[in-house]
């Protein structure tokens, strides 16, 4: 899957206001309902489903990165927001160092096969040093959506 | 599963495991299989048909992102290699990191940490 299979264009932000690990979820989420798609009326029905999943175990993976996600009947198909922290926020993540990229992913509950494509993607490029190192230091969002594409049509860039 | 010594003594031991759990090996199920691998000296790769990756690295076994049905390879180097295979194949075949298999989704999953 390509990144712009599920990522959400309008929903990235260059800069997160939030400074706590359940403020940045809910900015992520408040993000892909203004930009419609979760359906109405969702948005702190799926906040709060984020972060009882996110309370269970972190997705802090290490390396600046968390993934918060759940799955859930209000999505079709798989969506994902993308938020940057410069000061960093603590998601408790396994390596106990502060998150500055957060990738939300919002999965069908009926469809874990979508939701491991997504994974896939996401991860193939995290795990790249470049990438990581390009995507921190994107400051805005028409900066992160410009490197998203350009892995997207050229994957040796890694 | 087989069990190769070579010149210097290091034990080299493969086998091909079947994800059964429905959610497939998605993050947390990935967790469990790098903390049941980081208890082992030895070095442990998992592949499948498209990479080969560090078992013990989160975000690369994250990335294999095996649904249920796949086959993954395992191999292990090292003094425990065989004893890492082992307890690797019980946790995604046997114990099927806790999880429903398909068919069985009201079952509640276990925590996974600790």
């Amino acid at each position: 899957m390509k990144f712009s299979d599920f990522v959400c264009f309008e929903a990235i932000i260059g800069e997160l206001q939030a400074s706590s690990r359940n403020g940045a979820i809910a900015e992520l989420v408040s993000a892909l309902d203004k930009a419609g798609r979760l359906g109405k009326g969702n948005c702190e029905k799926i906040t709060k489903a984020v972060i009882k999943r996110e309370n269970e175990a972190s997705t802090g993976m290490g390396k600046g990165i968390a993934v918060p996600h759940v799955q859930h009947g209000v999505v079709k198909d798989v969506v994902a927001a993308i938020g940057q922290s410069s000061a960093g926020i603590d998601f408790s993540s396994l390596d106990k160092q502060l998150v500055y990229s957060v990738i939300l992913l919002i999965s069908p509950a009926d469809n874990p096969d979508r939701h491991l494509q997504a994974m896939e993607s996401v991860f193939g490029h995290l795990q790249h040093d470049k990438f990581r190192k390009f995507l921190r230091q994107s400051q805005t969002a028409e900066e992160i959506a410009d490197l998203l594409r350009e892995v997207d049509e050229n994957p040796s860039l890694e | 599963m087989r069990a190769e010594q070579d010149s210097l003594k290091k034990t080299v031991c493969e086998t091909e495991i079947e994800i059964k759990n429905a959610d497939g090996l998605h993050m947390r199920p990935a967790m469990q299989f790098v903390d049941a691998a980081n208890q082992f000296d030895c070095d442990i790769t998992v592949s499948n048909d498209k990479n080969s990756v560090d078992g013990k690295s989160i975000m690369q076994m994250s990335m294999l992102a095996a649904t249920c049905g796949s086959r993954l390879k395992i191999k292990a180097e090292g003094s425990d290699a065989q004893e890492a295979v082992s307890v690797l194949r019980q946790l995604v075949e046997e114990k099927k990191f806790d999880k429903p298999e398909p068919g069985n989704k009201k079952q509640k999953a276990k925590r996974v940490d600790e």
